[in-house]
């Protein structure tokens, strides 16, 4: 399982591994929305919960095919399913190392981000915790999507169509905890929800992916 | 798995000859009663049911909005039992079902985003809100494409069936997640049920009864298509080996 882990973060990390891809559009994405809706500070402060988490959820989506499909033009993804070690959690590690690649990197990066949207000072701590609380979900349910269309030559396009409704809850409960905190409200229900909704997803989707990628190995 | 002493078990229709036999004098019955219903329910109700106090004939509508949005829901339930049959017991006649009752479900949700925008532009003033029921089901029409394009895309007819029930059964706790989480980002436009199973009427039964019959119509209207589609499925399988088979020889 470690080894795994280790040899997709350095698989990620070395060149061409697709490392910046998800960090350099969600900053051009945050570059490129004042310069299209307008510099004016208190729009920026409304819609900038809403653009900082659909940011992060697209450079999530960027990358999702890389989970599973560089793995099984190479055939290693025949080895891990033939491997003594259960496919559910390859797949759940899989998805760890995406989150550490692309999700973790968001994170870090949103509050930066949000000076450029004017974020309000009371966000941010929100922020950070409810990306940090909501990243993971979007990595497993899009290791999810990854395994339906591993087999297919052109499976980007249908995978976004397939995980798209499926960040739909997590998406609103996310970016309602920080427009909630930017406004100074309570955050206890969307949190817990979008805390659930991870913890759920990761518990069981990779049982649902595994299930999948041994639909297409078959 | 069967015993001959229960002939009409469901588990009998797994074997497309008989699902064949069955549904070629089914048919025909569901075909004309939907018809008949549909033509009633409508006519009844567009023509011979008096204008809204407020809303005038705009209420009308209703009897295409109510029926629709109810079989685009129950066809996904429809959906997943199927899958849940196929995944469970390799039902292959149900996974083909399945597959037919997917771009019906996807037209009738067409059909009520549809007459929700033509009806909410005079009495609402837009064609679209983001209230928390056009929001979830803009999310199942989705719900819809992805699965449509997936059985599409895959070539192998097995794997195309295991994989679009297994997102079928993932998408419907997500359906059920996103439906939860427009209710609780915001509380919208949208009026609640006008039918209720519980007693206290909301709406006369004037309106009532070509509504329940339009519904039955619509119903019926799902199955036949169901009905045709799979037919349509099992003929084109059919037809796949038969050319198979030619090839073998020839």
């Amino acid at each position: 399982m470690n080894a795994i882990l280790i040899r997709d973060l350095r698989l990620a990390f070395r060149a061409g591994g697709g490392f910046g891809l998800g960090l350099g559009f969600f900053l051009i994405l945050a570059v490129l929305v004042p310069l299209g809706v307008g510099p004016a500070p208190q729009v920026l402060a409304v819609i900038a919960p809403g653009i900082l988490w659909v940011g992060a959820l697209l450079a999530c989506l960027l990358s999702l095919d890389r989970i599973f499909a560089l793995d099984h033009e190479d055939g290693s993804l025949d080895l891990l399913a033939t491997a003594p070690v259960p496919l559910e959690g390859v797949v759940a590690v899989k998805a760890l190392a995406h989150w550490l690649v692309t999700g973790l990197p968001l994170v870090l990066a949103a509050p930066v981000l949000g000076v450029l949207l004017n974020l309000p000072a009371p966000a941010y701590g929100w922020l950070v915790l409810s990306l940090l609380l909501g990243t993971p979900a979007l990595s497993v349910i899009g290791a999810f999507g990854a395994a339906l269309t591993v087999g297919l030559k052109r499976g980007g396009l249908l995978m976004s169509l397939l995980v798209l409704p499926l960040y739909v809850p997590t998406l609103v409960f996310g970016a309602e905890v920080v427009t909630r905190g930017a406004a100074g409200l309570s955050i206890a229900t969307p949190l817990a929800l979008l805390a659930g909704i991870t913890a759920g997803s990761a518990a069981l989707l990779p049982f649902a992916a595994a299930l999948a990628l041994r639909i297409n190995l078959r | 798995m069967t015993s001959p002493a229960k002939p009409a078990s469901l588990w009998e229709y797994a074997n497309p000859v008989r699902f064949m036999r069955l549904s070629d004098w089914l048919l025909p019955v569901t075909a004309v009663a939907a018809a008949v219903l549909t033509g009633i329910g409508l006519v009844w109700g567009f023509f011979f049911t008096p204008d809204d106090f407020r809303q005038g004939s705009t209420v009308k509508i209703v009897f295409l909005h109510v029926p629709a949005a109810l079989m685009a829901i129950n066809a996904w339930i429809m959906m997943l039992v199927a899958s849940l049959i196929w995944l469970i017991r390799r039902h292959h006649v149900s996974a083909l079902a399945a597959k037919a009752a997917a771009p019906v479900g996807a037209v009738m949700t067409v059909i009520a985003l549809y007459t929700g925008a033509v009806w909410g532009q005079p009495i609402w003033g837009t064609w679209w809100v983001w209230d928390p029921r056009l929001t979830s089901f803009l999310i199942l029409f989705l719900f819809y494409l992805g699965y449509i394009a997936l059985w599409s895309a895959i070539e192998d007819a097995d794997t195309a069936a295991d994989l679009t029930a297994v997102l079928c059964l993932v998408g419907s706790v997500f359906a059920l997640l996103s439906r939860y989480a427009a209710f609780f980002w915001t509380q919208g436009l949208h009026q609640g049920a006008s039918l209720s199973l519980q007693p206290g009427t909301r709406m006369d039964w004037a309106y009532k009864a070509p509504l329940y019959i339009a519904m039955v119509g619509f119903g019926l209207i799902f199955v036949a298509l169901l009905l045709a589609g799979t037919r349509a499925e099992i003929r084109a399988r059919r037809m796949k080996a038969l050319v198979a088979r030619e090839r073998m020889q020839g």
